[in-house]
């Protein structure tokens, strides 16, 4: 993977000695790693590590800290159900039993032929929309019971 | 496109421009294209129209433009010039609001706006009663302009305010006005903006930041997406006229990593701005430089507190740290440089003010809230979405005329304000204007503005558990009071809301939050006990329900009350026997009952039955007989 790390910090850069601008690509140089890798592995952190001159500890106590990083492979779709205020109100948690029961797993875990990792998320912003939940980057809102199927057909379908 | 060298060049630019788009009687829909309308096939709607105005050789312009607030209704559009408003618009009705609207000049009916199927519809868009108590100024571009041009903004006034600031005014004088504007922080927690960049200001220091905080973690709010989205420049414009005043050299906008087209469009934005040097070295020729990036978050609500978000720019875990150092001090900022940081919104709104000035500013909202603000209305409400409104409007107009009333003519509980952060409000403080000090005289608080609606079908034991039950998972861990103090509170009311409630257990919710927002380091620690509280203030009945009576009058959660089927209204469809797992249903020749010592209360019968006919009551009895054992 290159890195840049001059041009990924910013104009900032002039500012900032070397090991501050290192520190300040981590969370970028790990977003791109688990895009192109689906997950960070442990020797893409290792990577990450020695490119950066971050101790592998630090790396992890960063990439730990935040929900985004994923340290086990993540399925092909990624269905997030919102569960943010209005969501809630408007029968989020229904969704979520739904499609637990469908696909036999729970939430924030992983099919075993990874097809899809089913997950909540706070709010996507779409309150207006609610219940709401995202299929890969496809939102599909106002679900009900016809539209869950649409849903589970969407999750099936190749 | 070649660089502005002056304030004159930017000026003649944007007269040009003026004369130049949205002409005025040329055909031109704008097509919403936030977040939400997207999601209901805001593109396949305007592919249609470009094959359908190509087929036709008909000239239209579409405008993508951000959000347009009635998110509910959508994908929504207006029309020019005959200025008609459309809502729910499927790809099948293009080709009557081209023949109809566009080439006659006249409304498609079925595709416009109205209250119910009786009332008469809207056609424009000012009229509805959505919009018509609406007035937009953090929004004003929203729904206008195409966020990925910056032409647009230019055209319709966008960089006046920088242009003026820089070619006549001082800093100090920039800051004159804004802190007589008395903006305050549209974050939440209401801090005017003009003392912020004075204090920022007045630290010493050789380089200075100004940053913007896009991290809407409050579940229930999107207006900073909604700007970012949709009006990036406005931002832009408002982050620059900031550094101007406050000396600073570099920018950030730190974004949530959920909100991607957020991300894109900001991009763009800066890229534009860049190009027409009204970013970056030697802004419009006057030796101004700032230069703007974008920071993306990782998905951690706690980056949205000023010190956290701070080690999460440098790369930090993002634990928040005791202050002093505040941001604007030296030593305070990423990598020790002094901040200033603000929301969006609060950036947004800058650009007003400087061009129109502080006057006209104050002259909208209360004295000591004065402008507008947008609220997220969601929940149980007709309409949902972004409205934005003079502070100083009562709930009730929020919620009964621009929302338009509760879902389905229920019963109005109470409206959290807030966020995870504040508090649900009854129906006995409706009539309260809405502003900063307001919101917080009853226990609540503006927060960012998302205005969740609660009908009597929610279950406010079970709204405290849920925001808390957020904060708590979202809760760093350093400081014990948060990490260890929201997981007993939420320890508790798991219990009261799964009918095992003991009689002391208010007065230790009460306790245990009053000493975790004495106690703990940051604003989410601070602030997570609030909205149980709140309920506990105004609702402490329900509380004094689930655990005596163990009884849920929302009956939302399960495990309290006696389920009993009523055989008067039961048609005998067997669906409840079917859905019982524990055998607790039993049939008879002509009826079904349930078995008291079988029913676990798990609510299946109660939510598969079609008429409703298993009802939930408060066990009889149960109050005299626990009397009578004292006794």
């Amino acid at each position: 993977m290159n890195l840049n790390v001059d041009e990924t910090i910013g104009h900032i850069k002039e500012a900032i000695s070397v090991s501050e601008k290192n520190r300040g690509v981590l969370i970028y140089t790990l977003q791109r790693v688990q895009q192109e890798m689906n997950y960070l592995p442990d020797h893409a952190m290792k990577m990450i590590s020695e490119k950066l001159g971050i101790p592998l500890s630090d790396v992890y106590s960063t990439a730990s800290f935040y929900k985004q990083f994923y340290f086990t492979p993540r399925g092909k779709k990624i269905v997030k159900v919102c569960t943010g205020t209005a969501c809630h109100v408007r029968g989020a948690s229904k969704v979520m039993e739904k499609l637990e029961s469908e696909f036999d797993i729970k939430e924030g875990k992983t099919t075993p032929d990874l097809s899809m990792t089913l997950e909540t998320v706070g709010c996507i912003g779409c309150c207006g929309l609610a219940p709401v939940a995202t299929v890969n980057e496809y939102i599909v809102g106002e679900i009900d019971s016809a539209k869950i199927e649409e849903i589970i057909e969407a999750i099936k379908a190749e | 496109m070649a660089k502005l060298n002056s304030p004159g060049e930017l000026k003649a630019l944007r007269e040009r421009l003026s004369k130049e788009t949205f002409r005025p009687g040329a055909a031109r829909i704008r097509a919403c294209c936030g977040t939400a309308c997207t999601a209901t096939g805001a593109f396949k709607l305007i592919n249609e129209f470009q094959k359908e105005a190509s087929a036709a050789g008909a000239e239209i312009e579409i405008v993508k433009t951000g959000c347009q607030g009635l998110c509910q209704k959508g994908p929504v559009l207006k029309t020019e010039p005959a200025n008609i408003f459309y809502q729910r618009t499927k790809p099948s009705d293009v080709q009557a609001i081209m023949s109809y609207t566009i080439k006659g000049g006249a409304p498609y009916r079925q595709g416009l706006y109205r209250d119910n199927f009786l009332s008469e519809p809207v056609p424009i868009m000012m009229e509805i009663p959505f919009y018509k108590k609406q007035l937009r100024i953090a929004l004003r571009n929203n729904g206008v302009v195409d966020p990925r041009n910056i032409e647009h903004y230019i055209a319709v006034g966008g960089y006046t305010a920088l242009e003026k600031a820089l070619s006549s005014m001082s800093p100090e004088e920039v800051l004159d006005e804004v802190d007589k504007a008395n903006l305050r922080g549209r974050g939440g927690a209401g801090f005017p903006a003009g003392k912020k960049w004075a204090h920022s200001k007045s630290a010493k220091s050789k380089i200075k930041l100004v940053i913007a905080n896009g991290d809407e973690g409050d579940p229930g709010a999107f207006m900073d997406r909604s700007i970012m989205e949709g009006d990036p420049h406005s931002l832009l414009e408002g982050m620059l006229i900031c550094a101007y005043a406050i000396g600073a050299q570099y920018g950030f906008i730190y974004v949530r990593h959920e909100y991607p087209l957020a991300v894109e469009n900001l991009k763009i934005a800066i890229k534009q701005a860049e190009e027409h040097g009204l970013l970056g070295k030697n802004i419009l020729g006057t030796g101004f430089s700032c230069t703007m990036d974008i920071r993306e978050g990782a998905g951690a609500f706690v980056c949205g507190e000023s010190t956290s978000l701070v080690a999460s720019i440098e790369g930090e875990r993002g634990f928040p740290r005791p202050r002093p150092p505040r941001l604007s001090e030296p030593g305070g900022g990423p990598w020790g440089f002094p901040g200033n940081l603000n929301n969006i919104e609060t950036y947004a709104c800058v650009p007003v003010i400087i061009d129109k000035g502080s006057d006209y500013f104050r002259s909208i909202g209360t004295k000591n809230s004065p402008g507008t603000k947008v609220f997220a209305l969601t929940g149980k409400v007709k309409n949902t979405g972004l409205v934005e409104v003079p502070m100083g409007i009562t709930l009730r107009e929020i919620i009964f005329e621009i929302g338009g009333g509760i879902l389905n003519d229920k019963e109005f509980k109470a409206v959290q304000t807030g966020g995870p952060s504040g508090g649900c409000i009854p129906a006995e403080h409706l009539d309260l204007p809405v502003d900063f000090d307001s919101l917080a005289s009853v226990g609540s608080m503006m927060g960012s503005g998302g205005m969740v609606v609660l009908d009597e079908d929610t279950c406010m034991v079970d709204v405290a558990k849920f925001f808390l039950s957020f904060t708590q998972s979202e809760s760093c861990g350093k400081c014990p009071p948060c990490r260890i103090g929201t997981y007993h509170m939420l320890e508790i009311l798991k219990k009261i809301t799964s009918g095992k409630g003991e009689e002391s257990d208010i007065e230790r919710l009460e306790t245990l939050g009053k000493q975790i927002i004495k106690g703990s380091l940051c604003g989410l620690g601070n602030s997570a006990p609030n909205p149980v509280l709140t309920t506990l203030k105004y609702f402490r009945e329900e509380y004094e329900e689930h655990i005596h009576d163990k009884y849920c009058r929302a009956k939302v959660c399960s495990g309290l009350g006696t389920y009993t089927i009523n055989h008067e209204e039961c048609f005998l469809c067997g669906l409840c026997k079917e859905a019982c797992a524990f055998g607790a249903v039993k049939e008879l020749r002509n009826r079904y009952y349930i078995d008291q010592d079988y029913c676990t209360k798990c609510k299946a019968c109660y939510t598969a039955c079609p008429i409703k006919a298993v009802k939930i009551e408060k066990q009889k009895g149960r109050l005299s007989s626990s009397l009578k054992k004292r006794d």
